[in-house]
């Protein structure tokens, strides 16, 4: 968990490339439980099969009748014609079936595949969202997993039925004429051989196609995310001529697998042409030598046809399953990043806590051999008011980090209630806190639905009551919907200090024995913040509470005071203690309060 | 797609030629078994044959060679193309998104823009791709075919003709169908990015409230749908080629039966049938191809057109025509009102100026309209009524160059991106290393050089690994960093401690005070020495003038000061 925030930069993912068979496995097990299904399938698509050799047999019947000495027997005709009309009816039946049955099947592994990657995001520690671009994650969501789906909508079948072909011809060919396959023995393992070949060097260019096409979905996703700030320095151009950069690479990747996969197809067909005139030509020599009829011949042809016709689809198929499996790759990637370690199996459930926070000389470093918190150490009694000041940079968001676990202690140890956090579970010790950050999240969803998103089962009347708390009431009043408006993340009619005083107001309808409230009120100006003084105290009551702010007016009533400088804590005590000790504390607090005309 | 036609078009000559090459690589192929018969029923039964036999074979050997050669030129060549294609597809789209103005992009939405940039660019490419590999070799055979038969047996392919408006009523009937149901599945995929956006951005948040389960519930319902969607697509396209193929095998049917008839006439022999037969079912091939390509082309051309709905976005805030009035002031709001949707101003009435070098500050509760008036400065949107004037000349006339450069501005929460510390100072413009380090100096930024590898220090995404101080602090770097002539501070200092902000303030005045500046603020102290302070509440101006005069005429102002800086700061 500590792995450093800069571990996982740049084209993510990379991880060492795993075997074929391994990812074969994998995905196998997201087959695993329709295999009844697939099996179905395949037998639906041999009849499908067989149907079509009929197909024919039914027209010869027919033409046999017209053909007759007798003259047209129409009967006979209308009886083969209306048998076509139901057997192309019946394949036709067979064949929307059968493709029905694989959408829906590889329609529901893709969703599972999605839901899958989701989750284990959600599980993930907090540092792989700080290393991580989401557009990055997004192509591997949307691009990764919808090339793995098709594959199994569509070659699935074809390679189980075109297996069973490969088979019966293979077995008719060999009662016919088994002198003539030595000819395979030569042209068959060359396919294999080529086929492999072409794979190897495949697979690695579609390997750097998903990773391309990533990187630039993440640059895009970024990018457009900072349209504001890149038109206000009007710096399209320039940002246009990154994006090339980025496009280009993905295009040039994407050609360079496709470009090199477009001959493995044709490849394979050579070999078939070629054998074709290998059989004809040593058919013929046989045929002179008194060895073989010339029927036989003429029907090895035709099987062999049948035989290399599925072996060169085979081989069209087998580009997009490179594709497929460099795109497997990055799903199962993903899926493999170890998720936030779990809870310890003997880890204590905590119902109701009382709050009492102990830090005991934690000390703590994002990367290895970089500490940035050296020996913190303090005590938080039960429904105590925590201020925590200092220079931006000092430590501050580590400590809550450390406290919430998103990020767990290098050294030393942080008590809940006596009990080491490490060896509680992290769900229940998270739900002891209730947090309102200075970067403010709201979600595409209402007014009443952001509001109401910390606890279950919020009436109207109390998200109305905790909005009249944080000051925010009116203002929700005067959007064109009230509560029922939906916010967007870029929705620029609400400001950022409104934004901030509704999640106040959501941190208001949770009740949790510990507040975290790190700069919660920096954008909103000061009168607002006097107005939601009263709610704010009774937030703040009965509960532990961690306040992070610069402006120290609104910590002077704190029980303690930690003040912070380079990772350490430096000064503790009341408001009053530590100005009488006229040490850093002092300093900050009269900066404050110095006027321009002072500093001149 | 006409737009999506003009970027094919220039490559419709290298499209035909390579389709030469396939079709020239096609017909050798389709001479090997002409040449296996030639063998078989030739030379074989001519004793002395072996030389011809052996001559045959190498012909065979050589034309598969060819044939082998002229596909992969083909293919190949049909790969260029596509990249081609999508490159400046894809390249026009990103430019025209760069030229967005912020209504349009806020109406669109980022997860839009995101998805049609990628997943939509790439199902284009996709239909480009398969378009011209099976695009050749369909129609070829199906027109071959009927032209075949036509001049084999034409009364009979009249009944394959006869079947030719239900087979395109089939074909119309789904590309109708499909590009709306694409359509829909690609809203589907915009909802997903922008949950999972949402969650990769609010992930702390989630978690410190315990929501993870709720969210992996809410992303199911969002998957389920986009499934939903997707299978319902694929189902209905998946109609298509059963029905066609039944279409067809059944007037194989009626071809066998009107045969029967006529070989009753004694128009035609039994034998006519049997090879007419075989040239429908090559005919039945190209046509299933056909339908293969219509799925792919309702899919691509569903994309296409959400591709061309951003291209041919009406470009807004156009630069206009305007007369240069001559006006002592930089920077003029008359009486100046706006809305973000046109329903209730969300700023009213702003009148005031600001002169050449001077600092405004403004100051007044959440939500008063401060930040709205700096990006009807920046010309994010058009004023509803009134006039913005810069140097006296209307905001609507200045081109974006005159606008932009040479501006500086820090937003809240604004962009950094996963770069260097130096290239998110810099933002792509020209800017020498003494004025980068000249702006880290002002902006109070040291704490740069402590990094390690300082300017080179690569930042996380989002500039998460720097604390929030830090990252204003850079952005400040940005703003000061190309030399300004027009500052604006958008509460760009609220995670900095008070003594940073002080140095800060001191060092802008010092060096940056023949930029005119417009500082947002929350803290007084941070507007009281401007030449101009605006009071804002509710969207209007309350008050307006000089730290003095509005102690002395402001209530809300008074109010402020006495709240931040205690009694005696008047």
């Amino acid at each position: 968990m500590n792995g450093g925030r800069n571990a996982g930069r740049g084209p993510a993912f990379a991880k060492p490339k795993e075997k074929t068979s391994v990812i074969l496995l994998k995905l196998w097990r997201y087959l695993e439980k329709y295999r009844y299904i697939i099996l179905f399938a395949a037998l639906l698509s041999i009849v499908g099969n067989a149907l079509g050799l009929v197909s024919p047999r039914l027209s010869g019947a027919a033409i046999n009748a017209i053909e007759d000495a007798r003259g047209v027997q129409f009967p006979t005709v209308i009886r083969y014609v209306i048998l076509m009309v139901v057997v192309a009816a019946a394949s036709s039946l067979i064949g929307w079936a059968l493709s029905a049955i694989m959408i829906r099947l590889s329609r529901n592994v893709v969703s599972k595949m999605r839901k899958d990657l989701f989750d284990h995001l959600t599980n993930l520690p907090i540092s792989f969202f700080d290393t991580h671009q989401t557009g990055d994650v997004l192509s591997i969501l949307s691009y990764d997993v919808d090339t793995v789906g098709a594959t199994l909508s569509t070659d699935l079948t074809q390679i189980i039925s075109s297996f069973v072909t490969v088979v019966g011809s293979f077995i008719m060919m060999v009662s016919i004429a088994p002198q003539l396959l030595l000819v395979f023995a030569v042209t068959i393992p060359l396919s294999v051989a080529i086929t492999r070949w072409r794979a190897r060097i495949v697979r690695p260019l579609f390997s750097k196609r998903s990773r391309m096409l990533g990187a630039m979905n993440g640059y895009s996703e970024e990018t457009v995310s900072g349209m504001k700030t890149i038109r206000a320095y009007h710096q399209e151009e320039e940002f246009n001529t990154r994006f090339k950069t980025h496009n280009d690479n993905a295009v040039h990747a994407t050609w360079h697998a496709d470009h090199t996969a477009a001959v493995t197809g044709p490849t394979v067909n050579l070999i078939n042409n070629l054998s074709l005139a290998a059989v004809s030509v040593f058919g013929a020599l046989l045929y002179m030598g008194g060895r073989i009829l010339l029927g036989d011949v003429s029907s090895f042809v035709l099987y062999s046809r049948k035989f290399s016709g599925p072996i060169n689809e085979f081989a069209n198929i087998l580009a997009e399953i490179q594709s497929t499996l460099a795109a497997a790759e990055r799903v199962l990637g993903l899926l493999a990043l170890s998720p936030e370690q779990a809870d310890d199996p003997d880890a204590k459930s905590i119902r109701d806590c009382s709050g009492h926070i102990q830090f005991q000389d934690v000390s703590f470093g994002y990367e290895e051999g970089k500490t940035v918190l050296h020996h913190i150490d303090f005590e938080a009694a039960p429904g105590k008011v925590m201020a925590i000041v200092g220079e931006t940079g000092c430590g501050k968001t580590t400590l809550i980090n450390l406290l919430m676990r998103f990020y767990d202690v290098t050294e030393g140890r942080i008590l809940l209630d006596g009990t080491d956090i490490r060896k509680l579970k992290r769900d229940e010790l998270r739900r002891q806190f209730t947090m309102v950050l200075q970067d403010t999240w709201l979600f595409d969803g209402t007014v009443f639905e952001n509001i109401a998103y910390g606890r279950d089962g919020v009436t109207r009347e109390d998200v109305e009551q905790a909005a009249k708390a944080a000051h925010i009431h009116d203002m929700i009043l005067s959007l064109p919907k009230g509560y029922d408006t939906v916010v967007t993340g870029s929705g620029s009619s609400i400001s950022k200090g409104q934004k901030q005083l509704l999640t106040i107001a959501r941190a208001m309808l949770i009740a949790s024995p510990m507040l975290i409230l790190d700069e919660a009120t920096s954008n909103v100006d000061t009168q607002t913040e006097r107005h939601i003084q009263h709610a704010m105290l009774q937030l703040m009551k009965n509960r532990t509470c961690f306040i992070i702010a610069h402006r120290l007016s609104t910590i002077t009533g704190a029980d303690c005071i930690l003040v912070m400088d380079k990772g350490r804590i430096v000064e503790s005590g009341t408001h009053q203690q530590l100005l009488e000790k006229k040490g850093a504390y002092y300093e900050l607090y009269h900066a404050q309060f110095d006027t321009p005309q002072d500093s001149d | 797609m006409p737009t999506i036609a003009k970027y094919i078009r220039p490559y419709l000559k290298r499209i035909s030629f390579q389709m030469l090459i396939k079709i020239s690589g096609t017909v050798i192929e389709l001479f090997l078994p002409a040449m296996l018969s030639v063998i078989i029923d030739d030379y074989a039964k001519r004793p002395g044959g072996e030389k011809g036999v052996w001559l045959m074979g190498g012909l065979m050997a050589l034309s598969a060679l060819l044939a082998w050669l002229f596909n992969c030129m083909a293919n190949r060549m049909s790969t260029n193309v596509t990249r081609e294609i999508t490159r400046n597809l894809r390249r026009d789209l990103f430019r025209r998104i760069t030229a967005l103005s912020a209504a349009q992009q806020d109406k669109i939405t980022d997860a839009s823009l995101i998805s049609r940039l990628t997943s939509d660019t790439y199902n284009v490419h996709n239909m480009i791709d398969r378009m011209q590999r099976l695009g050749v070799r369909a129609p070829m055979l199906l027109i071959g075919g009927i032209i075949v038969s036509l001049v084999m047996e034409p009364v009979l392919t009249l009944v394959l003709i006869a079947t030719l408006p239900l087979l395109a009523g089939t074909v119309i009937w789904s590309s109708k169908k499909g590009v709306p149901l694409f359509t829909w599945v690609q809203e589907g995929q915009d909802n997903m990015v922008r949950k999972v956006q949402e969650n990769m951005a609010g992930a702390r948040v989630i978690r410190a409230l315990s929501r993870t389960r709720w969210e992996q519930d809410d992303f199911g319902r969002v998957n389920d749908e986009l499934a939903g969607r997707q299978r319902k697509a694929d189902l209905t396209m998946a109609r298509v080629s059963p029905l066609t193929s039944f279409i067809l095998n059944a007037s194989l049917a009626f071809v066998v039966l009107v045969g029967a008839h006529r070989v009753h006439m004694g128009v035609i022999g039994p034998g006519k049938i049997i090879s007419f037969l075989s040239f429908v079912t090559i005919i039945l091939n190209a046509l299933l191809m056909v339908t293969r390509i219509f799925v792919m082309y309702s899919k691509g051309s569903a994309s296409a057109r959400r591709i061309e709905e951003i291209l041919l976005t009406q470009q807004d805030l156009e630069q206009e025509e305007g007369t240069q009035e001559t006006e002592d002031a930089h920077i003029v709001f008359d009486h100046v009102s706006f809305s973000y949707n046109k329903n209730h101003h969300n700023v009213t009435d702003l009148h005031f100026s600001v002169g050449h070098g001077q600092t405004l500050g403004i100051i007044g509760p959440t939500g008063s309209g401060k930040s709205t008036l700096l990006s009807l400065l920046m010309r994010q949107y058009d004023a509803d009524e009134g006039e913005i004037r810069i140097g006296g000349k209307p905001i609507q006339s200045l081109s974006k160059e005159e606008l932009h450069s040479r501006l500086g501005v820090v937003f809240q929460y604004d962009f950094l991106m996963a770069d260097t510390i130096r290239e998110n100072i810099r933002f792509g413009r020209d800017i020498k290393e003494d004025a980068m380090m000249d702006a880290i100096d002002c902006a109070q930024a040291s704490f740069i050089h402590e990094k390690e590898g300082g300017l080179d220090f690569e930042l996380n995404v989002k500039g998460r690994n720097l604390s929030g101080g830090q990252q204003q602090r850079v952005l400040i770097c940005r703003a000061l960093a190309g030399d300004p002539r027009i500052l604006l501070l958008d509460d760009c200092s609220s995670a900095l401690d008070f003594r940073t902000d002080r140095q800060l303030r001191h060092a802008l005045r010092e060096r940056h005070g023949l930029a005119t500046t417009v500082i947002v603020a929350q803290r007084v102290s941070a507007v009281m020495a401007a030449d101009v302070i605006l009071v804002m509440d509710g969207g209007r101006i309350i008050g307006q003038g000089t730290h003095q005069q509005l102690m002395d005429s402001c209530p809300m102002y008074r109010e402020l000061c006495q709240l931040q800086l205690g009694g005696d700061a008047a």
